[in-house]
């Protein structure tokens, strides 16, 4: 390796016209890319219904609500949310409670049977639909629970919680481990220590994980097609195949509910991204 | 705005040292309290996962190891309770399927290996390309990030409709552009080569952004002085990528890498609902497969239990030899 060439370029941080040009225009062509298909939709929600049948690219004209008030006045389309709200809310509930404690275990102690707990959430979070799905049917059919609620939410924990232990276990490493000693000192039990101390100092991770729990359950495809058979207890993922027939899929109609859907998850996403990819580092980077 | 991800935590952190316990009698009783505990709080988890994925499962293979179909299991039609009729066959689901007797195998393992290739090669590549770019110095640097991890924000299914939709042979905007150029459309979803693109195409869409951020969240953590001292050893911009930026990120590539491998292998949404499998079942991955063997036409429920323990063996092996050569490169991860 060459140790003293003579540095002849240009001191960095002052880049050429052109270069900064070429940087800003790759950005802007990535960031167009990504933009543009979600962009699309929304443009096309706010058409008078059956515009969008025009072949013609063209922005605006005569933008309405109608799309939106019928998705809202003649559809199945609150039941379905409030369905996806049932099945998204208790999925998180109940992850957050059994990982959190399972993740301070798995961060604070060695114990006998802490790798192989460590192997099987790793495992687990392997298992394609295909391999648990025919067995889970048969298992929710014997138990009564085809179509309900419960049985969707038992089956989106084989997803959350395996990941969702693994991501907090990463959380609780970030927390010193002086603070349990204090705690220990003051003649709080591990478990106090855990409840009044640690619980608080990890809400960042804690809030991470409740929202991917929650987004997982919300826009689950498979298990909820397969398992719910009424529109009464579709979810928002099974309920809007609806809109999209074989032969004629009614466009106008679907974009107005994808906004409706998208809009508030992409709201609280972007506003914890950040969190979310640190603690997925953080977590994934152990082992 | 800065945008300071906390440094990724490589595998080398030491575990939290055991801490001696005031009180107590013997060491023995010390440790057996304190594994009480750990029990205590790790048994949720344990229970829960037991239950809801190990019961499953260990039912999962016996059913691949049975001839049940829809017309031999148990069913309740009105009043009559039907009992089931299937019975235990061994490896006959397996051999006839590895014999690509049913269920067209190896076409299928073949395109799911190219769909997840081609698939994570971009997703890395790209993910990498954007986020050099984004780790510079510049203006605006916030409102790209925002915008460019704004596919992950969509939720899957709203997802496959949307690109569906662009995708329209008479009214998608992709064939409005191709005819006002005076182009004729193209049937995307229509002829197997178009709709593979097609499929890929949306999945590197979705994918891209979380590569994108997890890599910047690695040359992030990587120490600015290492680039200092190159440069003033005169190392080109290449050879700073090559010996401080590649190695730098490995903490961070190698699972995010494994995990990406995972996701795309399996990947359900994007070709169940933009394609449904077709043209023809030209787009099927393994996973879809298996699904519709389960829940379509006849329901195959031991063929498509053999076919899921197949792609999970797969997987299980990739992660081991991936695992070992990360080993044998010195990333103990």
């Amino acid at each position: 390796m060459v140790t003293a060439t003579p540095r002849t370029r240009a001191p960095r941080r002052v880049r050429s016209r052109a270069a900064s040009a070429a940087l800003h225009a790759t950005l802007l062509a990535a960031a167009t890319t990504a933009v543009l298909p979600v962009a699309w939709v929304v443009l096309t929600s706010l058409k008078p219904r059956g515009a969008w049948q025009s072949s013609r690219i063209e922005l605006f004209h005569d933008p309405s609500l109608d799309n939106y008030a019928h998705v809202l006045g003649s559809t199945s389309f609150l039941t379905w949310f409030a369905n996806s709200l049932i099945v998204a809310g208790g999925t998180t509930a109940v992850a957050l409670i059994t990982a959190a404690t399972t993740g301070y275990a798995l961060s604070r102690f060695r114990f006998p049977g802490m790798r192989p707990l460590l192997w099987m959430l790793l495992v687990t979070q392997m298992f394609p639909v295909a391999i648990l799905i025919v067995p889970l049917y048969n298992v929710l059919s014997t138990l009564g629970l085809i179509n309900s609620h419960l049985g969707l939410i038992l089956t989106y924990l084989t997803i959350a919680v395996p990941f969702s232990a693994w991501m907090l276990r990463g959380t609780f490493d970030t927390i010193p481990v002086e603070i349990d000693e204090a705690g220990r000192m003051d003649g709080l039990s591990p478990l106090g220590t855990f409840w009044r101390l640690i619980l608080p100092l990890a809400r960042p991770g804690l809030a991470v994980v409740a929202f991917y729990a929650f987004i997982t359950a919300w826009g689950e495809v498979a298990y909820a097609t397969a398992f719910l058979t009424t529109d009464a207890t579709s979810t928002l993922a099974v309920g809007l195949g609806q809109f999209v027939g074989q032969q004629k899929a009614e466009w106008g109609m679907l974009s107005a509910a994808s906004v409706l859907i998208a809009a508030p998850a992409a709201a609280v996403f972007l506003a914890v991204q950040r969190h979310l990819v640190a603690g997925l580092s953080a977590g994934s980077t152990k082992s | 705005m800065t945008t300071t991800l906390p440094t990724v935590r490589g595998a080398a952190s030491p575990a939290p040292p055991r801490r001696p316990r005031r009180g107590g009698s013997g060491p023995l009783r010390r440790a057996l309290a304190t594994h009480a505990y750990a029990w205590i709080l790790a048994a949720p988890v344990v229970i829960v996962t037991t239950v809801i994925i190990g019961i499953p499962f260990a039912r999962g293979l016996y059913l691949s190891l049975t001839n049940a179909t829809e017309a031999t299991v148990g069913r309740t039609i009105g009043m009559n309770e039907i009992p089931a009729t299937y019975t235990f066959v061994g490896a006959d689901n397996y051999l006839a399927i590895l014999s690509g007797e049913t269920g067209a195998f190896w076409p299928r393992l073949a395109w799911t290996l190219v769909w997840t290739v081609v698939c994570i090669g971009a997703h890395y590549g790209l993910g990498l390309g954007l986020a050099l770019l984004l780790n510079r110095p510049l203006r605006g640097r916030a409102a790209y990030r925002v915008a460019m991890v704004l596919p992950w924000a969509v939720p899957p299914f709203v997802t496959a409709f949307t690109w569906r939709f662009l995708f329209n042979q008479d009214y998608g905007v992709f064939n409005a552009a191709l005819r006002g150029v005076g182009l004729p459309a193209v049937a995307w979803l229509n002829d197997p080569l178009t709709a593979k693109i097609a499929v890929i195409c949306v999945n590197v869409w979705v994918g891209v952004p979380f590569m994108m951020l997890a890599l910047l969240g690695g040359l992030q953590s990587i120490p600015a002085e290492h680039y200092e001292a190159a440069r003033v050893d005169g190392a080109s911009a290449w050879q700073r990528f090559v010996h401080i930026t590649l190695p730098g990120l490995r903490p961070v590539s190698a699972p995010v890498v494994l995990l990406g491998t995972i996701w795309t292998f399996n990947q359900f949404p994007v070709i169940y609902l933009v394609t449904g499998g077709g043209p023809g079942d030209s787009t099927e991955l393994l996973v879809t497969y298996a699904y519709r063997m389960a829940f379509e036409g006849i329901r195959d429920y031991s063929g498509s239990a053999a076919y899921g323990m197949l792609i999970l063996l797969l997987l299980v092996a990739m992660a081991v030899v991936y695992q070992r050569a990360l080993r044998r490169g010195g990333t103990a991860w």
